[in-house]
């Protein structure tokens, strides 16, 4: 039996969104295959990868990586700018975690000139996301997203409790956004169709599968993602078609394998290494599974992971 | 591939005679294809016949089993592309690279065989060395060889080399311990099926893309060798994806024997993060074994974590059973915790329970698997499901005290559940399981 290539026939085929203006722009998705499957249909852009930054000093964050930014970060702009000057960040992923009521409770006008600063400071495109409060989210986003008009971000994230206000918010100032449901199939198609619904075209949509860490249900976000990529390019299901984002750094900075330090846990080696490679290895398995957009933390990780994209396209 | 009823149809004699028991020889047919009938049934089936069905019945990718005992590895075996499909069946094997010129060869087999590390209750590790012969002297090899196997005597061993001279010296060490030979090449194929026939050695077959590899091991199985792994010669990450998808694509839908066997990986680098970050992708796109040049601790446990998570069964999350757990040497007046029967839960909580020297009590509840917020979400952990566990779970009559710790994530409940368990007191512990040991250990000194 002589080897013949087993291709697939694909029916449909990913978005291609856009995001930031001028020649910095960065294109995501439209690959008309599966993960890196260039034999058999086209892979017109690399995944790409955004550094996260945040309004507010992130006292939370892992000693480890709080050392890396600890010269810029109480400044969200330089904070922003060493990231596209000194790191060659493609993109900025700007978390207005200072926003939410148990925290800073910052007003969404701090957030409004937060977001001006960031963006005089830099010319690569900017991911805007709030603090995962709702309520909150809805007043924060709108004025993040005034402050922003003409900029072409990517706003995030939409979610089923809050996507009317995030949506109309982004729609009015023309930015790309985040949908994000909790971790199935049904929900993200679901709230996809809600979204354009509305009036808000699908191919400038976002999918956001809801990631979570290695060792901490990574297996969950692999699955649904290979299912939704599968819905997209086999039933060419134009509701599950949008490009992928996985926020990688604020799921992996938290759980104890980048945090632990080696006197106690003596056979996990070296903090800082493990934590690098633990947030390595969890963008490796989105990769895998379809990601288009990975939002990170650690430069060390980030600089592994931009070398196997270059190497997988 | 499972075959249709149809398909074996054709093979039959389709008299009707009736012999085996059924009507047709296509009801016979069906219920071969059901797996409810075996073909000895029919006394006039032909050889043909017995030769087709015997591979069609055959695992589409076979197993292989590297090294023995109960810590041998076995690998292969799959039936599926995607583990939403079906659970992925026997994870890969991980396998340090150690050169026959390095200085430090007891040593690096020294840290497979402590390389054990306990997630989630399970008990893992690097289970294989490779061996190279990269001095091209037999002598050497053959040494290396013998102080890799004794200074890890659990590890299964791939002898990676060509030279038949080299796999001469070194097999006898490796008596009845299936080691792995890597491997045949077109150029040397005969000389290294007769090597591993004769030592009962498994063979990695190598060459350069997936014509050449499957016309290799097509001839290397019609000389009845069928204990082969898959080398395709990919080492670059692109590579990797799209040879090792089509090789197991062309095994399980296109029922292609020839590459019908599990993949071998080598996923070296010299950077370590790179080299995690390339092994990552072995493990998720269907290597069966991948080495390794380091195995570092760190990156260890990281690919570890993968496998594991990637090799879970999808539609059944890993649980443990509904239990009050004694947590050191408990007393009646230790603290009572309470959480859900997710084994990454359960695991998590205990070993920070365990971390914090207090002795305690871990009530763990049935919520089918899911952890503390899905539970939540789901309906599983309410505040009336908690009371009426901890009503009939007997606890009450162990401990002296009616205090009940409740994770931090579900504080909403505590009112809830002072409610449904009257003289309780409840306490909303920590958010994250990590701050248990400060949280405990401040209780105990409050008390
Ligand atoms: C994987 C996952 C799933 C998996 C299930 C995995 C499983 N076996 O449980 C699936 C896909 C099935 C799922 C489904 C749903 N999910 Co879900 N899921 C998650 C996810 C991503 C991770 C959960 C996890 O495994 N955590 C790890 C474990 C170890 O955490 P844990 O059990 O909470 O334990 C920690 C702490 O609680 C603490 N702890 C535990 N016990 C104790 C005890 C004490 C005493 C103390 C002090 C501390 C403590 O220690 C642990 C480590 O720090 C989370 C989001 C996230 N990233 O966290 C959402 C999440 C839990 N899911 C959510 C929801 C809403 C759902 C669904 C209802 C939605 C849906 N998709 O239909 C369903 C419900 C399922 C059902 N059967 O109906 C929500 C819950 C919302 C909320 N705030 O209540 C979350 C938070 C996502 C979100 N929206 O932000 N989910
Ligand atoms: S015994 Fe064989 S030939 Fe006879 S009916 Fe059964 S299958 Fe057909």
């Amino acid at each position: 039996m002589a080897f013949v290539v087993p291709k697939e026939t694909y029916n449909g085929k990913v978005y291609e969104v856009e995001i930031g203006t001028g020649p910095r722009a960065v294109k995501i998705g439209g690959e008309a295959t599966l993960p890196f499957l260039a034999f058999e249909g086209a892979v017109p852009n690399k995944p790409v990868i955004a550094y996260e930054i945040q309004d507010v000093p992130p006292e939370d964050w892992p000693q480890t990586i709080q050392e890396v930014y600890k010269d810029v970060s109480s400044d969200p702009a330089k904070w922003a700018k060493y990231c596209q000057d000194e790191l060659g960040a493609q993109m900025i992923a700007l978390r207005l975690i200072g926003t939410h009521p148990d925290r800073q409770n910052r007003s969404a006008e701090d957030a409004a000139k937060t977001v001006k600063d960031v963006l005089s400071a830099i010319d690569v495109p900017l991911i805007i996301m709030g603090s995962n409060n709702a309520e909150k989210d809805a007043q924060v986003l709108k004025s993040a997203c005034d402050a922003a008009s003409g900029k072409n971000c990517l706003i995030g994230k939409a979610q089923e409790a809050n996507y009317k206000t995030v949506v109309a918010s982004a729609m009015a100032s023309g930015h790309k956004l985040i949908a994000m449901s909790d971790l199935d199939v049904n929900l993200a198609k679901q709230l996809n169709i809600l979204i354009t619904q509305m009036g808000f075209d699908k191919d400038k949509i976002v999918t956001d599968p809801m990631s979570s860490a290695l060792g901490y249900g990574i297996e969950y976000t692999y699955s649904v993602m290979e299912r939704i990529r599968s819905a997209a390019l086999f039933q060419n299901d134009q509701t599950m078609a949008p490009p992928m984002v996985n926020d990688v750094g604020m799921y992996v900075w938290k759980v104890k394998e980048t945090m632990a330090p080696e006197a106690d846990q003596p056979a996990w080696g070296p903090v800082a290494d493990r934590g690098i490679g633990w947030e390595a290895t969890t963008a490796m398995g989105f990769l895998m599974a379809g990601s288009d957009l990975l939002i990170m933390r650690h430069p060390k990780a980030v600089e592994t992971v931009r070398k196997m994209i270059d190497e997988l396209v | 591939m499972a075959l249709s009823g149809v398909e074996i149809f054709k093979h039959l004699p389709k008299t009707n005679c009736k012999k085996c028991g059924h009507p047709t020889c296509l009801a016979f047919a069906m219920k071969l294809a059901a797996k409810q009938a075996t073909l000895d049934a029919c006394p006039d089936a032909s050889e043909e016949a017995k030769a087709f069905l015997g591979a069609a019945s055959e695992p589409p990718i076979k197993g292989i089993t590297i090294g023995a005992g109960d810590k041998a590895l076995k690998v292969g075996e799959e039936t599926v592309l995607f583990r939403h499909e079906k659970k992925f069946v026997n994870p890969c094997g991980f396998a340090l690279l150690i050169k026959d010129t390095d200085a430090d060869i007891e040593a690096k087999a020294k840290a497979v065989a402590d390389s054990e590390i306990e997630r989630v209750g399970q008990k893992l590790r690097v289970e294989l060395i490779a061996v190279e012969n990269a001095s091209g002297d037999a002598g050497k090899f053959a040494d290396a060889v013998k102080k890799a196997a004794s200074a890890a005597p659990n590890a299964g061993v791939i002898l990676v080399s060509s030279s038949k001279a080299a796999l001469e010296a070194a097999l006898p060490a490796l008596a009845g311990k299936k080691p792995l030979i890597d491997g045949a090449t077109a150029e040397n194929a005969d000389d290294m099926v007769a090597l591993a026939k004769a030592n009962g050695a498994s063979l990695a077959v190598r060459a350069d893309g997936l014509d050449a590899l499957s016309a290799l091991t097509e001839k290397i199985t019609a000389g009845g060798f069928k204990d082969i792994v898959l080398d395709s010669g990919a080492r670059k990450p692109k590579d990797m994806i799209e040879q090792y998808t089509q090789i197991r694509r062309a095994a399980l839908k296109k029922g292609m024997k020839a590459l019908g066997f599990p993949i071998i990986s080598f996923a070296v680098n010299s950077d370590p993060f790179v080299e995690q970050a390339l092994a990552s992708v072995a493990v998720a796109k269907y290597a069966s074994v991948v080495v390794l040049s380091d195995i570092s601790k760190w990156k260890t446990l990281g690919l570890i974590a993968l496998r594991q998570n990637l090799y879970t069964d999808p539609q059944v999350p890993m649980q443990v059973s509904q239990n009050v757990y004694k947590v050191g040497d408990a007393s009646a007046n230790a603290p009572l915790l309470i959480t859900t029967n997710f084994s990454l839960t359960y695991f998590i909580v205990l070993g920070e329970v365990e971390n914090s020297k207090v002795p305690s009590w871990l009530a763990v509840m049935e919520t089918e698997g899911l952890s503390v917020l899905t539970a939540w979400a789901a309906g599983k952990f309410t505040a009336a499901k908690i009371a009426q566990y901890i009503q009939e779970s007997g606890v009450e009559s162990r401990i002296s005290h009616k205090e009940l710790i409740i994770p931090g994530y579900v504080a909403v409940l505590s009112g809830a559940l002072e409610d449904k368990l009257p003289g309780w007191k409840i306490t909303v512990g920590p958010r994250e399981a990590n701050a248990l040991p400060a949280f405990l250990k401040n209780k105990t000194a409050a008390a």
